[in-house]
């Protein structure tokens, strides 16, 4: 497995009548990473998601979840062994008591690490004899949270993980995914916590009405994309800043105001041959990227 | 030895980390022979990817900071030239402290400058964590 990627897709598409939830979606997820995969409501990610569990069959394309064909039922079912699956609305047995689902999960899991839940029932304070139903949202997901690592998953995939959570779940589920990445395991989460994906994620992928919009790593960003504001005493052209990298120009007054993807030398070079009285060079936050990238397309 | 990362600023996690074991050892806060925290450890103290850790030891060993033993982790290896690089680090300060009060002798107001010091350090994006 190892070099091989944890997921990809080729083409992928999901149409529900004239709607295109997901359309012509290339992944590419290298495992033993943790991979953030972002996008406003109703952009296709949970579709996606489910498209890669085997829950929803694909309109058109294909993909491989740990080298398995997600569209084949056999090995869709082969793969779900070896991912676990952390949902939005987290769909448990709530007649069960806690203590009652644990151990009815363990018994599907020849892998199960029991010392692992009993650490974490105890880490995230959870009611062994509370029936499920009466969990608060952010117990639900603290449990299912448990349930998907216990098992020693190769691949754990979750859908918006923090929502519901207070500070302090928020900081143990960010340690968690840590931890089950330094044991090996691939994480790939959607969420709309730009602040929790730039703390722990290796990788970006921003999908928008249904297509990727950008797959980058988090490091290349952070060197790369940059804001440039200059001043000049007569404007110029925006023509003449139409650089490779430039990803969006604004102007008011003797301001120009420049988002680039790269290319801030060459920016800054332009600039001076402009006779730009003032250049400021700032660094842009994952924030920007991803309101730039959703705009944009 | 305790590690701060800014995840929201203009500079890879990895080269954050790279740089406050480097002055670390510079400012010998970590001296020769000390051992640094395991790479699950520290990913999980700092609560960043494990990834952020492994490329900040392994291009530190590159460079000859910290030497890497197989099972048992990275120690600090204070070689003449981090030494060396600690003085230069040193008469940089005292360069760009004389640079600094120049500057406010010619009436310009720290945040003036913080901001040229800046813009001039991320305009040269090649040189980034090169040394």
């Amino acid at each position: 497995m190892t070099g091989a990627l944890a997921i990809e897709t080729e083409g992928l598409s999901k149409s529900y009548g004239s709607m295109h939830a997901v359309r012509n979606l290339n992944l590419a997820v290298k495992p033993n990473r943790i991979t953030a995969f972002l996008g406003l409501n109703g952009a296709g990610k949970s579709t996606t998601i489910k498209m890669l569990l085997g829950i929803v069959k694909p309109t058109e394309g294909s993909g491989r979840v740990l080298g398995k064909r997600i569209d084949y039922p056999v090995e869709s079912v082969e793969l779900r062994r070896d991912v676990a699956f952390v949902t939005e609305d987290k769909n448990l047995y709530g007649y069960m008591t806690v203590e009652q689902i644990i151990r009815f999960t363990r018994g599907f899991f020849p892998g199960w690490r029991q010392d692992v839940a009993e650490e974490l029932l105890r880490k995230y304070e959870l009611p062994a004899r509370r029936k499920v139903r009466h969990l608060s949202k952010g117990m639900r997901t603290k449990l299912a949270l448990l349930l998907a690592v216990s098992r020693r998953p190769t691949l754990l995939i979750l859908d918006e993980p923090s929502e519901g959570l207070d500070p302090r779940g928020i900081e143990q589920l960010l340690e968690c995914l840590v931890a089950q990445c330094a044991e090996g395991a691939t994480v790939f989460f959607s969420s709309h916590q730009i602040a929790e994906i730039e703390r722990i994620s290796d990788e970006v992928c921003i999908i928008n009405r249904g297509s990727l919009v950008l797959d980058a790593s988090l490091d290349v960003l952070r060197l790369n994309w940059r804001q440039v504001d200059l001043v000049f005493a007569s404007l110029p052209d925006r023509g003449d800043f139409q650089l490779a990298g430039v990803e969006r120009i604004r102007t008011r007054g003797q301001q120009m105001s420049l988002f680039a993807s790269g290319n801030v030398d060459a920016i800054v070079e332009r600039a001076r041959d402009f006779h730009a009285t003032a250049i400021d060079v700032s660094p842009v936050g994952l924030r920007e990227i991803f309101l730039q990238s959703v705009e944009e397309s | 030895m305790l590690f701060r990362l800014t995840p929201s600023g203009g500079q890879p996690l990895y080269l954050q980390l790279m740089q406050q074991i480097r002055h670390a050892v510079e400012t010998g806060a970590l001296r020769d022979g000390d051992q640094l925290p395991g790479i699950r450890t520290l990913a999980e103290e700092l609560v960043v990817s494990p990834g952020t850790v492994v490329k900040a030891y392994s291009e530190l060993e590159h460079e000859g900071v910290l030497t890497m033993h197989h099972g048992s982790g990275a120690f600090v290896c204070a070689n003449r030239r981090t030494k060396r690089l600690g003085e230069c680090v040193q008469e940089a300060r005292e360069r760009v402290d004389e640079l600094i009060q120049q500057l406010r002798g010619d009436g310009l107001l720290d945040d003036e400058i913080r901001r040229l010091f800046e813009a001039s350090l991320l305009g040269a994006g090649k040189t980034v964590g090169k040394r």
